[in-house]
C-alpha cells in the first residue's frame, strides 16, 4: 500500500518535450511510472520516445488515456494555467514541479483547484515516489525501498539525504512526498499525515519541516490530537536570520515568527520525537517501528 | 524584493492614492533644490531598507531649504543597521491631526491577500496587533473578485466614524489593492495614513515589498532594484543564478537545494562551528556555477574552511567536482577545504576529486565535523 499513487496510477505529463520534462518523463518511465500522455501545445500527434502520445490539450490527453495524475514541468510564468488546465480537464492528482511561479497566481489557483475536486502537491517540490510502484516527479528513484515509513517534506534534497540514511540503515517506504517550500501551496503535512494515517501499509512517519509560517505548528496540533501512528519531526534552518529569505520562498522568519524553536517545540508538545540532525532519524524510527 | 520609500511613493501615485510632493536627493544640494521647489517646511527622510529609520536620526524636519541642505548633509552617508544611507527624500511635511494603519499582505494560512487596517497608525502593527487585537481589522481578499466596494468601504469605516473621511479611506484601500496586485507585491502598506488638521487624508509613508518571482514579467518594477542598498556579494551570486546569503560564522557552506543548506548550516552549529553563510548552487548545477560559489566564499576573509555538502539528484556530482577542480587550478585555496558528495556519477567525482589532490567523504555528519574542526583549529565550542 501507500498514499497518493501506486502502481495503477497513470500520469499526463505537461511539458513533455521540454528540457526537464523530457529528461524526468524518461526517469519517470524506466522507474516503471505508467506515463500515458504527453502534452505541449501544438506538437499534438508526435509521440514521445516512440510511445507516449503527445496532445495540444490536457483535455484531449484526459479524454484518450484517461490519465488520473499530471505533473506539470512548464516555465513559471505558465504554471499557473497549466494546473488550472489540469483541473479542468478532470485530473485528480496534480504535481507542479515548477519553482518560482508567482504567489499571487496561486491565489487563483487554490479556490480554482478545490471546487473542481482536484489534489495538487506544490508547486516547487520534487513530487512524490511509492517505491517499488510509481513515481511522479523528481526524486531519485535508486534511494528508495518499499517498507513501512512514510516521509512527508518541504524540501528536495534534504528529503533525498534522509531517505537515503533510511533505505541505507533498511528501513523502507510506502510513499516520500515533497510538499514544496513555496509559502501557498497545495497538499500539505496535515493532508499528507491524514492519508499516512489511513493507509494500513504505513506504521511510521518522518516529517521534514524548515522555518517560515505555520505549517508545522499546525500539523504538530493534528498529530497531537488525530495521529496514532507514531511521527519524527525535523526542522530545518536554525540557524537561519530573520527576514532572509533562505533559498525556497517559503523559508522566511516574519518578525518573530516562523522560528526552528517555535517548530520544535510544537513537536515536543505534541509528543512528536524529534531529529536533532537528519542522521538521528534513523535510531528515532527504529526504535518506533519494534 | 524590497523597494524604497519614495519609489512605493511613486507606485501609489501613479494609481492616484494622494502622497505629500517630494522628490529623491543624493547630494545635500539637490536637498536645498527640493524643499525650495516644495517652498513648504519639509521632512528628510533616509532611504534605506531598514525599519527604524525615525529612531536611528534617517528622519527630520526642516523648515527652511537651508536646512533641509544641513540635514540632508547630516543623513546622507550615515549608517543605519549597518546600510549605508545614499539617498534621501525632501517631502512636504504635514499637520498631523491623527494617524491610521492600512496594509495589505500574502497571507500563508488564508492563502489570500489580507488587508489589515487600524485606527492606531504610525507605530509597528505587530505591536498592535499583540497588545490591542480589537483595534486591527483583518478581510482575506479572494483575488478572482478582488476587492469588492462593500468591502472597501467596511475598511473605511473601521478607520473613520466621518463619513466622507471614510468614502476617501476606502478609494485609497481600492488604490491600495490595485497598486498590490499590478506590482506583484507580497506586501504593501501605507503606515501612516494620516489625516491632517485641514481634514485631508493623505499617505505620508508607504511600503512594498516585491515577490521575486513576478520579477521576469514585471521588468519595470525589476528595474526597481537598488544594488547599492545590498551585500555585494549577494549582487554577485545573483547574477551567477545562485541563492547566497551572508551570516557571521567562518565555515564557508556550499550547498545544492534550500532544504539541505539549512540543514548543513545547523549542523555547523550543531558540531559547535559557526556558517559562515547560506550558499545553494540549484539543482541543475554546472561547473561555471561551483567556480562562481567558490569566488564569492573565497572573497570572505573571515571564512577559516569551506565545506561542500553536495546530493547529487539532478545534480550531477562530477559537474561540481570539476567545478571545484577548475576554480582551485585558477586560484589556489588558502583555506582547507572538506568535500562530501554522493549520488549521480559520484565515482566519476570522486576519481576527477582524487587524481587531482582531493579527498570526499560520502558522509554529511563526518564532513561537517572535520569542517568545524579545520575552521576552528580544534577549539570547537
Amino acid at each position: 500500500m501507500s498514499v497518493f499513487i501506486d502502481k495503477n496510477t497513470t500520469v499526463v505529463v505537461q511539458g513533455i518535450t521540454g528540457r526537464d520534462g523530457s529528461f524526468h518523463a524518461k526517469q519517470m518511465m524506466e522507474y516503471g511510472t505508467q506515463v500515458v500522455a504527453g502534452v505541449t501545445p501544438g506538437k499534438g500527434g508526435q509521440k514521445f520516445e516512440g510511445s507516449v502520445p503527445v496532445y495540444n490539450t490536457v483535455a484531449d490527453a484526459a479524454a484518450a488515456t484517461g490519465a488520473n495524475t499530471s505533473v506539470i514541468y512548464v516555465p513559471p510564468m505558465y504554471a499557473a494555467d497549466a494546473i488550472m488546465e489540469a483541473a479542468d480537464a478532470g485530473i485528480k492528482l496534480i504535481v507542479a514541479i515548477t519553482e518560482g511561479v508567482p504567489v499571487l497566481d496561486m491565489t487563483r489557483v487554490h479556490p480554482y483547484v478545490k471546487e473542481k475536486g482536484a489534489r495538487l502537491l506544490g508547486p516547487n517540490c520534487p513530487g512524490l515516489i511509492s517505491p517499488g510502484q510509481s513515481k511522479v516527479g523528481i526524486i531519485p528513484g535508486r534511494i528508495c525501498t518499499p517498507g513501512p515509513v512514510g516521509v512527508v517534506s518541504r524540501s528536495g534534497t534534504l528529503t533525498y539525504e534522509i531517505v537515503y540514511q533510511l533505505t541505507r540503515a533498511g528501513i523502507g517506504q510506502t510513499t516520500c512526498v515533497g510538499i514544496g517550500g513555496d509559502p501557498i501551496n497545495g497538499t500539505n503535512f496535515i493532508d499528507a499525515l491524514e492519508a499516512f494515517e489511513a493507509d494500513p501499509a504505513t506504521k511510521a512517519i518522518c516529517m521534514m519541516g524548515e522555518i517560515g509560517g505555520t505549517d508545522e505548528q499546525e500539523a504538530a496540533e493534528f498529530v497531537k490530537r488525530h495521529m496514532k501512528k507514531p511521527v519524527v519531526g525535523f526542522i530545518a534552518g536554525q540557524t537561519a536570520p530573520p527576514g532572509r529569505r533562505m533559498g525556497h520562498a517559503g523559508a522566511i522568519i516574519s518578525g518573530s515568527s516562523g522560528t526552528a524553536a517555535e517548530k520544535i517545540q510544537a513537536f515536543e508538545d505534541a509528543g512528536m520525537g524529534v531529529a536533532k540532525r537528519p542522521i538521528d532519524f534513523v535510531e528515532l524510527v527504529k526504535a518506533r517501528l519494534n | 524584493m524590497n523597494i524604497h520609500e519614495y519609489q512605493a511613493k511613486e507606485l501609489l501615485r501613479a494609481v492616484g492614492v494622494p502622497i505629500p510632493p517630494g522628490d529623491i536627493a543624493t547630494t545635500p544640494n539637490e536637498a536645498e533644490t527640493i524643499a525650495r521647489g516644495i517652498g513648504k517646511m519639509v521632512v528628510v527622510k533616509a532611504q534605506v531598507h531598514a525599519g527604524g529609520r525615525g529612531k536611528a536620526g534617517g528622519v527630520k524636519l526642516a523648515k527652511t531649504p537651508e536646512e533641509a541642505k544641513e540635514k540632508a548633509q547630516a543623513i546622507l552617508g550615515m549608517q543605519i543597521k549597518g546600510l549605508t544611507v545614499e539617498k534621501v527624500l525632501v517631502t512636504e511635511a504635514v499637520d498631523i491631526a491623527s494617524e491610521a494603519y492600512v496594509g495589505i499582505i500574502l497571507d500563508r494560512a488564508s492563502k489570500k491577500p489580507v488587508f489589515m487596517v487600524s485606527p492606531a497608525g504610525g507605530i509597528d502593527i505587530e505591536e498592535v496587533a499583540a497588545s490591542t487585537p480589537d483595534k486591527i481589522l483583518k478581510l482575506p481578499i479572494e483575488t478572482r473578485y478582488g476587492l469588492m466596494p462593500f468591502q472597501a468601504m467596511r475598511l473605511g469605516f473601521f478607520l473613520f466614524d466621518d463619513a466622507a473621511k471614510a468614502r476617501t479611506a476606502s478609494k485609497i484601500m481600492q488604490q491600495l489593492y490595485t497598486a498590490f496586485m499590478a506590482n506583484g507585491c507580497s506586501l504593501a502598506e501605507i503606515n501612516p495614513l494620516v489625516v491632517t488638521t485641514a481634514g485631508e487624508v493623505i499617505a505620508v509613508d508607504a511600503k512594498m515589498v516585491i515577490d521575486d518571482n513576478e520579477l521576469d514579467r514585471l521588468p519595470v518594477i525589476a528595474a526597481l532594484r537598488d544594488e547599492s542598498a545590498e551585500e555585494p556579494s549577494e549582487v554577485l551570486a545573483r547574477d551567477a543564478s545562485l541563492t547566497f546569503i551572508k551570516l557571521d560564522g567562518n565555515v564557508g557552506c556550499v550547498v545544492n537545494g534550500a532544504g539541505l543548506a539549512m540543514a548543513t548550516m545547523d549542523l555547523v552549529k550543531y558540531y559547535g562551528g559557526d556558517p559562515a553563510n547560506f550558499l545553494d548552487i540549484g539543482g541543475s548545477s554546472n561547473p561555471e556555477k561551483v567556480v562562481a560559489a567558490l569566488q564569492i566564499i573565497t572573497a570572505d576573509k573571515s571564512v577559516k574552511a569551506i565545506l561542500f555538502n553536495i546530493f547529487g539528484g539532478i545534480t550531477r556530482t562530477d559537474d561540481v567536482a570539476n567545478g571545484i577542480v577548475t576554480a582551485t587550478k585558477a586560484n589556489p585555496l588558502t583555506v582547507p577545504i572538506v568535500i562530501r558528495l554522493t549520488g549521480t556519477n559520484e565515482e566519476i567525482a570522486m576519481k576527477i576529486l582524487t587524481e587531482n589532490g582531493f579527498s570526499a567523504s560520502k558522509d554529511m555528519d563526518e564532513a561537517v565535523q572535520k569542517a568545524v574542526q579545520l575552521a576552528t583549529g580544534g577549539q570547537a565550542s
